[in-house]
């Protein structure tokens, strides 16, 4: 064990999972001899060679699109696709083939393929780069699609995602890469997708969240404590699978929920556990679900996204009222 | 015989060049003095922009940005060959003095990479497409608009730049094909800086050059010396004519170098070959033009020393009022989403501006 951020934990993960398997190979754009615009892939090159650590042609659609021919080839890609906001660049290739090869191929084709990349906002990145665009992905079936919020579960469900015999969409808070860090095995482990988290224990309300808003969550939850509220924070890690029983279990018990979502108002995937929690503890709930997410507009620039993307206040407040309504 | 065999050649391609490093002449360049000493002021004033905002980044008083230098020439021989009150431009992010020329103010400009969304304003009457952030996808929109011209009877053309890490993207691709099928006015305008961040040109093609990809879609393809004012000039108004008169598309690769990092997130010291680098800075486009003029015995050190200090005060003057503006509200989140917003949206605003009155 030792102390690891996240992009170290990432990084650790790439290269020991390309040391015990050699059909394991990273594409991307900037991936070898930069080692990724954040990093990722540092040194991989210059240890597994120019033919396992391979610098794209810029263009999403066939790096997506080339990655599933490798896959089908015998080999376990992980891509990285340099910010989510291009991978609308490659959504023909996500949407329509990633997802359904199999099921189109009626099992014929299986796709061990993992395309990492970095997402959400809060740090000044220039335009289009900073949505948390989950929801498209997690309304695509055929396609896993996990948001972990530490560096521990980063290298596991990596780990996990690399193994897996279905195509996993990795998706990386931007703003932990550096911020997040805490303690992480040395060695290889996995962590199995579709187990969500419980940051934090409380009987008041449950509060649920994914990626990088579960760390601001869980600090909004330290305050939410001193005002006498206790509140139980869900870290999702994986969105689809789901862990409908573990979120299911916590309503029971607390009566409220709260979801957070960095993404905009309409059509998130905050709306989906609402409907689940919903259909699952609609006789449990002393108040109604509440939602807090970023308003239906564009993601800004940089001097105004701290007004769009939810924060620690917004949390405390809305909760509150939530908790000091129906008591 | 008829050609039924097309295959790649490797002779070297020779760019189209009309001035040499010391400012000697190979040839007759059509721009005329008043033009080049126009086109110089425009690079200079880049250059000090450039040096300005990268310092301001560094004090954290500007955000991500991406410098010209290096490319200056490439961007402003292109930009003097088209007529703003008709011609459009679609630009990538690294155009400043083409969007100047155009008439986008250079203080919109430093508000945008303040994180202003003001400064993504352009103003009425400027025939300018939005910076484009997500690589090639303004090429299709470029081709679009000159159809459009075309279609409507107007003789304007509509100029795109773009890198030649965008010119792998499919957009960039389908765009020159329908460009050739529909004979769009389009001039395609890709900046061969020899890098897309850490990746080295040749990991975007195995051609020799990426102007010869336009004969594939039935246009014509140019080569020119992307550090020579002139040359790139006189290749871009030969696009331009042509293009007006009925002729269709062209692309130019205009072949030229970033002297500068990617944007002022980027370390090129993990990547960049430091000898190919100090071989294109002496190939400095903006000295080549001082050469020129000098040469000419139109151009002094007095005359260069009053350019700069002009140009410094105009940016000076430009970012001072950037940073006077005051900080966008919540509105700025949803102005301009909509013609006609949805109630829902409507109320969002609302209670975001409540939210902002209590904190
Ligand atoms: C579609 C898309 N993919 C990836 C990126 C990230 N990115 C920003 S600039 C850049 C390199 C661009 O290279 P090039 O087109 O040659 O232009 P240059 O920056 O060299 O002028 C990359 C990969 C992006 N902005 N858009």
């Amino acid at each position: 064990m030792s102390d690891k951020t996240m992009i170290e934990a990432i990084r650790e993960c790439l290269r020991q999972e390309m040391e015990a398997d050699s059909r394991v190979v990273v594409i991307g754009e900037d991936v070898g001899r930069l080692g990724g615009v954040f990093r990722a892939t540092d040194g991989l090159q210059a240890q597994f060679g120019k033919n396992r650590v391979v610098d794209m042609p810029l263009a999403e659609g066939v790096i997506i699109g080339s990655g599933i021919g490798l896959a089908m080839s015998g080999l376990r890609p992980v891509i990285e696709l340099q910010f989510l906001g291009f991978g609308h660049q490659a959504f023909h290739q996500l949407g329509q083939q990633v997802a359904r090869l199999r099921f189109r191929s009626q099992g014929r084709h299986s796709l061990p393929l993992v395309i990492r990349s970095p997402y959400g906002g809060g740090v000044r990145t220039p335009e289009l780069h900073s949505d948390a665009f989950e929801a498209f992905y997690t309304h695509t079936p055929g396609l896993k699609v996990v948001a972990p919020a530490s560096a521990h579960d980063a290298k596991g469900m990596l780990a996990e995602a690399i193994a897996s015999d279905d195509p996993v969409l990795f998706l990386e808070p931007l703003k932990g890469y550096r911020l997040v860090k805490d303690d992480v095995p040395d060695e290889r482990f996995r962590t199995p997708l579709g187990k969500l988290r419980v940051m934090r224990e409380g009987t008041d309300v449950t509060l649920i969240a994914w990626s990088a808003a579960s760390v601001m969550v869980n600090q909004a939850a330290e305050i939410l404590a001193e005002r006498g509220i206790s509140a139980e924070v869900l870290d999702l890690r994986s969105l689809n699978p789901l862990d409908v029983d573990g979120i299911t279990a916590s309503v029971e018990k607390t009566g409220r929920a709260a979801v957070i979502q960095e993404a905009s108002f309409t059509g998130g995937f905050a709306s989906e556990i609402i409907a689940t929690v919903q259909e699952h503890c609609f006789y449990n709930l002393q108040a109604p679900i509440l939602r807090i997410t970023a308003p239906d507009t564009p993601y800004p620039l940089g001097a105004v996204e701290d007004l769009y993307v939810p924060d620690i206040d917004r949390v405390v407040n809305e909760v509150t009222a939530l908790v000091q309504e129906s008591a | 015989m008829s050609d039924y065999r097309f295959v790649p050649s490797d002779e070297p391609v020779a760019p189209f060049n009309l001035l040499a490093q010391d400012g000697t002449l190979h040839g007759q360049p059509s721009m005329t003095d008043a033009q080049v000493f126009d086109a110089l002021r425009y690079m200079v004033l880049t250059r000090t922009f450039d040096e300005k905002a990268t310092a301001l980044q560094r004090q954290g008083r500007f955000g991500t940005f991406s410098s010209v230098r290096g490319q200056e020439a490439s961007v402003v021989g292109s930009s003097f060959a088209l007529d703003p009150s008709k011609d459009w431009i679609a630009p990538q992010y690294r155009e400043l003095p083409a969007l100047l020329r155009h008439g986008y103010p250079l203080e919109n400009f430093a508000l945008y990479f303040m994180g202003n969304p003001r400064g993504g304003s352009i103003p009425e009457g400027v025939n300018l497409l939005p910076l484009q952030i997500s690589l090639a996808a303004q090429i299709p929109q470029a081709t679009g608009v000159a159809w459009g011209l075309k279609l409507q009877g107007s003789d304007g053309v509509a100029l795109t730049y773009f890198g030649d890490g965008a010119s792998s993207e499919g957009d960039f691709h389908e765009s020159l094909n329908l460009a050739g099928v529909v004979k769009a006015p389009v001039i395609f305008f890709l900046q061969n800086n020899g890098w897309a961040i850490s990746t080295p040109r040749a990991i975007q093609t195995a051609a020799r050059s990426f102007a010869e990809r336009a004969l594939g879609y039935g246009i014509d393809g140019v080569v020119v010396d992307g550090n020579d004012l002139l040359a790139v000039y006189e290749v871009t108004a030969a696009a331009v004519a042509k293009a007006r008169a009925g002729g269709g598309a062209t692309l130019i690769e205009s072949v030229t170098y970033r002297t500068g990092a990617h944007n002022t997130a980027d370390d090129p010291s993990r990547y960049i070959d430091n000898d190919e680098l100090a071989a294109w800075v002496a190939k400095d486009p903006i000295e080549r033009v001082e050469n020129y003029l000098r040469k000419k015995g139109v151009w002094s050190d007095s005359d260069a020393q009053q350019l700069r200090e002009e140009c410094a005060q105009e940016v000076d003057r430009a970012v001072t009022a950037a940073r006077a503006i005051p900080l966008p509200t919540s509105d700025a989140l949803f102005d301009h989403v909509y013609a006609d917003p949805p109630a829902l949206i409507q109320q969002q605003r609302q209670t975001w501006k409540k939210r902002e009155a209590q904190s």
